[in-house]
C-alpha cells in the first residue's frame, strides 16, 4: 500500500501527534466546536444547497432528489426582458455609491485639521450618531420628510414658488435619495479608521515641512494623504468586494411599484421571485450569479492592488 | 503659486466653517424629529414647525404608549437582543480564544474555513431553505441564530486575545494544574472585559436594528420585533390598524387619521431609538475601539 515507507511513517507519526494534541488539549477543541457547527450548518450547507440553482427544486423531493436541469434557470434569467434592467440598476446604484467613497476621507482630513479639541469631539459625536439608527427608521424619516403634502422638503419647495415633488414614487429621484441618505448616515462613522491612521502620522514630518515653507494644503496632500493611503486601498478593495451587495434591505424598504424602474436590483428581485413567488431554484440561480460576480470583482481588484501597490487583502 | 496660498489662519477659519456646515446638515434631521415628536401635528404638517417645537403636546407619545403592537414589539426586540447577544458571546469568545492559542493544530485551516464565508455564500434562498428545514420558521431561533457570529468578529477577538493575554500567564497556570476551562473562565475572561463589551455592543445594536430576518422568517404578528412594527407604522402607513385608531370610538375623518399617523410617526422614532440614544454617549468610545481593533490586522 505504501509506496514510500518513509512517507507513510511520517504520515502516521503526524496523525499520532495530532491525536496526542487533541487528547492533551481537548478542551480547546471543544471551544471551537460551537463555531464550527454554526458555520457548517448556516454557511456551508447553504453552499451545498446552492445546487438547486441547477435543478428544479421540489420541496417533497428535497435538494438531492430534485431533477437536474443544468443552466436552464440561468439562461431563462439572461434572456428575460428584465435582465438588463436589473443589471443596469444594480451597477448604476453601486457606481454612484462608489464615486462617493472619498467623502469620508475628505471629512476625516478636515476633522484632523481642527485645532479646537471640544469642537472636534462634538463634531465626531454628533456625526457618528446616525450610524446607530435602523434602516427602518431612516426610511421612515425619508417618508416623513419627503411627503408631497406634509413633508418639510416640499414645504420649502412650494414656499420658494416650486411645485411639490413626489420624491419617493419617482424613478428619477430614487438613486439620489438612496445614496445621499446613506451618506448622511455613514459619513461620520466612516471617518474613524482614517482619523486613527492620521493620528499615527509623525509630527516631526509636519515640523520639517513647515520649516521648508509648506502650506497646510501642501502638507495635507504630501504628508497626510500618503500616510493613510494603505488604509484607503484596503477599504477600497473591501468596498469593491461588496460592490453589488448594496444596502439591499434599505432598497427593499424604499421600493414601490412606481419607482421600480430604477429601484429594482438583483437582490430585491431574488427576494421577490424566491420568497414571495416561491420560485426557489430560479431565485437561487440569480443569487448565485450575483455572488460569483462579487467574488470575481474582489479577486480582480485585490490582484490589481497587489500588483500596483504593497497593499492587498491577501 | 504663492499668490493663491491660503494663510494658516484663513485655512482654519474656512475649515471650521465647512465642518460646522456638515455637522449641522447631519444634526438637523435629528433635531427636527425630536421637535416634531412634541409639537402639534398640524404645525408639523403645515410646515410651521421647522426647528423648535411649536404648540408643545405629548399626545404623540401617549398614543404610542397606548399601542399594544409597539409594546409587544418592544418586548420581543429586548428578548431577541438579549438572547442573541448572549448566544453571540458564548460562541464567539471560546472559539476566538482557542484560535489565539498555539496548541491548536490546523489553526490556519480553521481560520480559512471561517473567512471563506466572507468571500462567498450560498445566498438568500439556500439559507432560507436550511432555516426552514430545521423548523426554525416563526421561532426566536430564526432571528438570533443566523448571523450569530461572523468571521470578522472572530478575527478581531482573536487579535485581542493574542495581544493582551500573555503566554507566560497561561503557561504558569497550566503548571499550577489549571485546565483550559479554568484558565478561560477564571483568568482570560476577567482580563477581556473591553473586548466582551465591544463585541456585545456591536452585536446588540445589529440585533436591535434588524428587520429583514424577522420579515422573512416570522409570520406570527405577536412575535414581531419593534422594527417590523415600525415598518408598518412609518413606511406602510398601517399605524392605525392597532389599538390607537379605535380608541376614539367614532369614525375619524381622513384628515384626522393623517394627523394622528404623522403625530405618532415622530414619537415612535424617538421611542424606538431611545435606548441607543441614551446609551450612545457613554459607550461611544467602546464602539470606536471596536472599529480600531478590527482595522489593526488586515
Amino acid at each position: 500500500m505504501a509506496k514510500n515507507p518513509a512517507r507513510a511513517i511520517s504520515m502516521n507519526s503526524r496523525l499520532d501527534r495530532f491525536k496526542k494534541n487533541v487528547l492533551l488539549n481537548w478542551r480547546l477543541y471543544v471551544f471551537l466546536l460551537p463555531a464550527i457547527l454554526y458555520f457548517t450548518i448556516f454557511h456551508y450547507i447553504p453552499m451545498y444547497g446552492v445546487q438547486i440553482a441547477f435543478k428544479d427544486f421540489y420541496a417533497t423531493e428535497g435538494i438531492t432528489g430534485s431533477p437536474w436541469v443544468g443552466f436552464d434557470h440561468f439562461s431563462r434569467f439572461f434572456d428575460s426582458y428584465y435582465f438588463w434592467r436589473l443589471i443596469k440598476n444594480t451597477i448604476i446604484l453601486s457606481l454612484y455609491q462608489l464615486i462617493l467613497f472619498p467623502l469620508p476621507i475628505i471629512f476625516a482630513l478636515m476633522l484632523n485639521e481642527l485645532k479646537n479639541g471640544p469642537f472636534k469631539k462634538w463634531s465626531q459625536t454628533l456625526t457618528y450618531a446616525p450610524h446607530f439608527m435602523s434602516v427602518v427608521v431612516i426610511v421612515g424619516m425619508l417618508v416623513a420628510f419627503l411627503d408631497p403634502i406634509t413633508g418639510i422638503i416640499n414645504h420649502v419647495i412650494t414656499s420658494l414658488g416650486g411645485s411639490s415633488i413626489s420624491f419617493l414614487t419617482s424613478p428619477e429621484w430614487f438613486r439620489h435619495i438612496f445614496v445621499w441618505s446613506g451618506q448622511w448616515q455613514t459619513l461620520g462613522w466612516g471617518t474613524i479608521i482614517y482619523l486613527a491612521a492620521l493620528s499615527g502620522v509623525n509630527p516631526e514630518l509636519h515640523e520639517a515641512a513647515k520649516i521648508d515653507g509648506a502650506s497646510r494644503i501642501q502638507r495635507i496632500l504630501h504628508i497626510n494623504i500618503p500616510a493613510i493611503l494603505p488604509t484607503i486601498v484596503v477599504l477600497f478593495i473591501l468596498n469593491i468586494g461588496s460592490f453589488m451587495a448594496i444596502g439591499f434591505e434599505k432598497v427593499l424598504l424604499m421600493q414601490n411599484n412606481l419607482n421600480a424602474e430604477t429601484s429594482d436590483i438583483i437582490q430585491t428581485f431574488v427576494y421577490q421571485t424566491g420568497l414571495l413567488e416561491g420560485q426557489y431554484s430560479f431565485a437561487a440561480a440569480i443569487g448565485l450569479f450575483d455572488s460569483v460576480i462579487n467574488l470575481t470583482l474582489l479577486v480582480i481588484v485585490n490582484q490589481i492592488a497587489r500588483k500596483t501597490s504593497e497593499n492587498s487583502l491577501w | 503659486m504663492r499668490k493663491f496660498q491660503l494663510s494658516d489662519k484663513g485655512f482654519d477659519v474656512l475649515n471650521t466653517i465647512f465642518v460646522t456646515i456638515i455637522v449641522l446638515l447631519i444634526v438637523y434631521p435629528l433635531i427636527f424629529v425630536l421637535s416634531a415628536s412634541i409639537s402639534s401635528p398640524s404645525a408639523v404638517n403645515t410646515g410651521k414647525m421647522w426647528l423648535w417645537p411649536v404648540d408643545i403636546s405629548f399626545s404623540g407619545f401617549k398614543t404610542v404608549f397606548q399601542n399594544d403592537a409597539i409594546w409587544s414589539g418592544y418586548r420581543n426586540t429586548i428578548i431577541y437582543t438579549v438572547v442573541g447577544t448572549i448566544l453571540h458571546l458564548v460562541i464567539l469568545l471560546p472559539c476566538a480564544y482557542a484560535l489565539s492559542r498555539k496548541e491548536i493544530a490546523g489553526k490556519q485551516f480553521i481560520m480559512w474555513f471561517f473567512l471563506f464565508t466572507m468571500l462567498f455564500n450560498g445566498g438568500l434562498i439556500p439559507t432560507y431553505l436550511v432555516i426552514q428545514s430545521l423548523g426554525m420558521i416563526d421561532t426566536i431561533w430564526a432571528i438570533v441564530v443566523p448571523n450569530v457570529v461572523g468571521a470578522w468578529s472572530i478575527l478581531v477577538a482573536r487579535a485581542f486575545f493574542q495581544q493582551s493575554i500573555p503566554d507566560q500567564l497561561v503557561e504558569a497556570s497550566k503548571i499550577d494544574g489549571a485546565t483550559d476551562f479554568h484558565i478561560f473562565f477564571k483568568i482570560v475572561l476577567p482580563l477581556s472585559l473591553p473586548i466582551i463589551a465591544v463585541m456585545a455592543l456591536f452585536h446588540a445594536v445589529g440585533l436591535w436594528n434588524q428587520y429583514f430576518n424577522a420579515l422573512i422568517y416570522l409570520s406570527d404578528e405577536t412575535k414581531y420585533p419593534l422594527q417590523l412594527i415600525l415598518r408598518e407604522i412609518l413606511i406602510l402607513n398601517e399605524g392605525m390598524t392597532g389599538g390607537a385608531g379605535s380608541e376614539g370610538g367614532s369614525v375619524n375623518s381622513f384628515a384626522e387619521q393623517i394627523e394622528t399617523a404623522s403625530l405618532i410617526k415622530y414619537a415612535v422614532i424617538i421611542v424606538s431609538s431611545l435606548p441607543l440614544l441614551i446609551v450612545y454617549p457613554f459607550v461611544q468610545r467602546f464602539f470606536v475601539k471596536g472599529v480600531l481593533i478590527g482595522s489593526v490586522k488586515e
